[in-house]
């Protein structure tokens, strides 16, 4: 384990409000235990790779346990379609590893750079959620450290079922995941067979979206937010299934599980304040959405391609230059279609330049209290902080997802209120009745728990 | 919390009757801000009706500048109302009449001792809160006056170059700690404790400057002028020959 003892500025990747904290990286379950146990009166707190938008892997003044290097082989199980890797295992070397083996992860969200131990205690979701549920839905067991120093075997079956369900979303409150089994499934190819067509405007998007999401495992939608008018809401939808050996031109068929993700483009260092405005935002999203096909069928794309286009950028993130950027994601049930046009006609209105707005339709919840997946549609956009007035336009779609019985993804989450939030999640009382009994001392504590105060 | 567009919940403001410091917090309450501490002298019985308007909590917290053995205490009671500091606001002072001084040393003294001794160990306790939990922005209301001291206020003027320089070192030691300093520079403001002394040009109302210290927060500024153009009118003070700024009847 190294130790850092100076404080370290953390941040999530909008890389908006940092605050110090003393960082550890434990290598075993074992390190990590004997990390918890020296946490001061600030607390501790798990983190991953980084990838929450707002601050909850960040724990100020207190200490951090950096998972990443909680790692170690996967056990791959062919008879029970099982897959067992330390926390700090990211997605994408966990499906390389099941690749080489025929089989693919049940969910992947928007990147492969995220822990298994932080999928779950986000309970991700990916563009199957309507199909497959979140990635909680495939976790069989896992190992729980919780503060008092025991190790715990829980499922959605065995052990303590409802800290199970509170460690599902429960963004690292419950304690430090150490490793996880995961239901997986079989796949002929490393590829996706994809289906592309743009929409006209919101209404054929929603239309097109709800008559056609069934027929497809994978379906996720962009929407262009700075397009106006009669276009507004316009976007490309792509819906996909694996593609079988079949389905693959002759030359990709010879090494059919052949998965080469790389990251051939890096962000520069440093980007000035506002690089991404209106103006290159908006010749972005005309671009992007007249280069897409109008209609295109059964094309074989690659897996890396299709689930995370955004890691082909290292860094990408600092392209909202110093100030960072807020990530904006709510569902609201079906039948609340209304909602989503007020926060895509308020967006366009406002000239907020949003270059990754992406609508989804989500299916089953998990149990979790805590847990951000529910029927209905999601949105999810990105806006540089430094955009005027975004405090108060955000504030505004808030009201209008609560009072659609809408919430907010607080994995996404930077800047909502705590009240707001609290009447977003019911469930919010008996999540942190587990959470009690588990942590009665209060030892696990983010940045996003004392902003929102879950605890 | 500080949140990411910059909206704060707990301000703690040091010189709880300060109409600047009054003014920043209620723009930081407009804002999101909910608990908000006055201290001062004797508490703060009254707390201007705004604040509770707009729905923050306002506690009220006795603090003396002059006792500098309890400022420890009294920061360790501000966070045992609000819980973490996310915004302290330093703007306690006393401006009195030069002339007065030359005429009263010992008066002058204790001037001193509110306006920079008062501040260096309230100011350095502050700091050792923010640093341990990791997070939150001291904000030192220094002053033009302080940029280039003038003798027709030298013993205002000295202390306030004293409290500006030791904001400034304290902004650089508390580097890399996730707290943080802003130093704000205003000129002349119409408030009642400026009231014996004559506007100055580019005056600035509290209002002006509690914008000009919210949009600091909101960025990544280290010193902040109320308002701005005193910013290259002082550069250019501070150029000014002796003999020449010497003259200059204030």
């Amino acid at each position: 384990m190294s130790p850092v003892s100076r404080p370290t500025l953390l941040t999530g990747w909008g890389r908006t409000a940092p605050t110090a904290a003393t960082v550890v990286r434990p290598r075993t379950a074992e390190q990590a235990a004997e990390a918890l146990a020296q946490a001061g009166p600030r607390g501790a707190l798990p983190r991953g790779l980084g990838r929450s938008y707002g601050d909850a892997a960040q724990a100020a003044g207190g200490l951090v346990l950096d998972c990443t290097e909680l790692t170690g082989p996967p056990r791959f199980d062919p008879d029970r379609g099982e897959v067992t890797a330390p926390a700090g295992t990211g997605l994408r070397r966990l499906m390389a590893h099941l690749l080489r083996r025929g089989h693919f992860l049940p969910v992947t969200p928007g990147t492969g750079h995220v822990t298994l131990g932080g999928a779950i205690a986000a309970d991700v979701h990916g563009k199957n959620h309507h199909v497959d549920s979140s990635i909680g839905a495939h976790v069989r067991s896992l190992t729980l450290l919780t503060p008092r120093g025991e190790t715990l075997e829980i499922g959605p079956d065995h052990g303590d079922t409802d800290l199970f369900w509170a460690t599902v979303g429960g963004m690292g409150l419950t304690g430090v995941i150490t490793s996880a089994r995961l239901a997986v499934h079989p796949v002929e190819t490393a590829h996706m067979r994809v289906d592309t067509d743009r929409t006209g405007d919101l209404d054929s998007t929603l239309e097109l979206m709800e008559r056609t999401d069934h027929a497809y495992r994978y379906t996720v939608c962009w929407v262009d937010l700075l397009a106006r008018g009669a276009a507004t809401g316009r976007g490309v939808l792509t819906r996909a299934h694996h593609a079988r050996v079949t389905d693959l031109p002759a030359p990709l068929r010879r090494e059919p599980l052949r998965y080469r993700p790389g990251a051939p483009l890096s962000a520069p260092p440093w980007a000035p304040p506002r690089l991404l405005n209106r103006a290159t935002v908006g010749a972005f999203n005309t671009a992007y959405y007249h280069a897409a096909p109008e209609r295109r069928r059964g094309q074989a794309q690659p897996l890396g391609a299709f689930f995370h286009p955004l890691d082909q950028v290292r860094g990408w993130n600092r392209m909202y230059g110093p100030h960072g950027f807020v990530q904006y994601q709510f569902v609201v049930p079906f039948g609340e279609e209304d909602t989503l046009r007020h926060v895509v006609e308020g967006l366009s209105r406002a000239g907020a330049p949003s270059f990754l707005a992406v609508l989804k339709r989500m299916g089953e919840a998990t149990p979790g209290p805590l847990s951000f997946p529910r029927p209905g549609w999601t949105l999810a956009l990105d806006l540089p902080a430094e955009f005027p007035g975004l405090a108060g336009l955000l504030r505004g779609f808030d009201e209008r997802v609560l009072a659609a019985g809408g919430r907010l993804y607080l994995a996404k989450d930077s800047r909502a209120d705590a009240e707001t939030v609290h009447a977003m999640y019911p469930d919010l009382p008996a999540w942190r009745k587990v959470r009690e009994r588990v942590d009665p001392d209060g030892v696990l504590v983010s940045d996003l728990a004392r902003r929102l105060r879950l605890v | 919390m500080r949140d990411s567009l910059g909206t704060v919940r707990t301000v703690l403001l040091l010189g709880g009757r300060s109409e600047i410091g009054l003014a920043v917090a209620e723009r930081l309450v407009r804002e999101g801000a909910r608990e908000v501490v006055l201290a001062a002298r004797g508490g703060v019985a009254e707390p201007p009706s705004v604040l509770k308007e707009l729905g923050a909590t306002v506690h009220s917290l006795e603090f003396d500048a002059e006792a500098t053995d309890t400022h420890t205490a009294t920061v360790a009671g501000a966070v045992g109302l609000v819980g973490d500091l996310d915004v302290v606001v330093d703007a306690f002072g006393v401006l009195g009449e030069q002339a007065e001084y030359d005429g009263d040393p010992h008066a002058a003294a204790r001037s001193a001792a509110v306006n920079f001794t008062g501040h260096v160990s309230v100011d350095l306790a502050v700091a050792a809160r923010l640093r341990e939990q990791g997070h939150g922005t001291l904000v030192v209301l220094s002053s033009v006056a302080g940029v280039r001291v003038r003798r027709a206020n030298f013993v205002y003027g000295s202390a306030k170059a004293g409290l500006d320089g030791f904001a400034q070192g304290l902004a650089d030691s508390l580097h890399g700690s996730g707290a943080r300093v802003l130093v704000v520079r205003p000129g002349y403001v119409a408030t009642r404790m400026s009231a014996h002394v004559d506007p100055a040009p580019f005056p600035a109302t509290s209002g002006q400057v509690a914008e000009a210290v919210a949009k600091g927060l909101r960025g990544k500024a280290t010193t902040v002028w109320a308002p701005r153009v005193l910013r290259p009118v002082f550069t250019g003070m501070r150029l000014l020959p002796r003999p020449i700024w010497r003259r200059l009847g204030r």
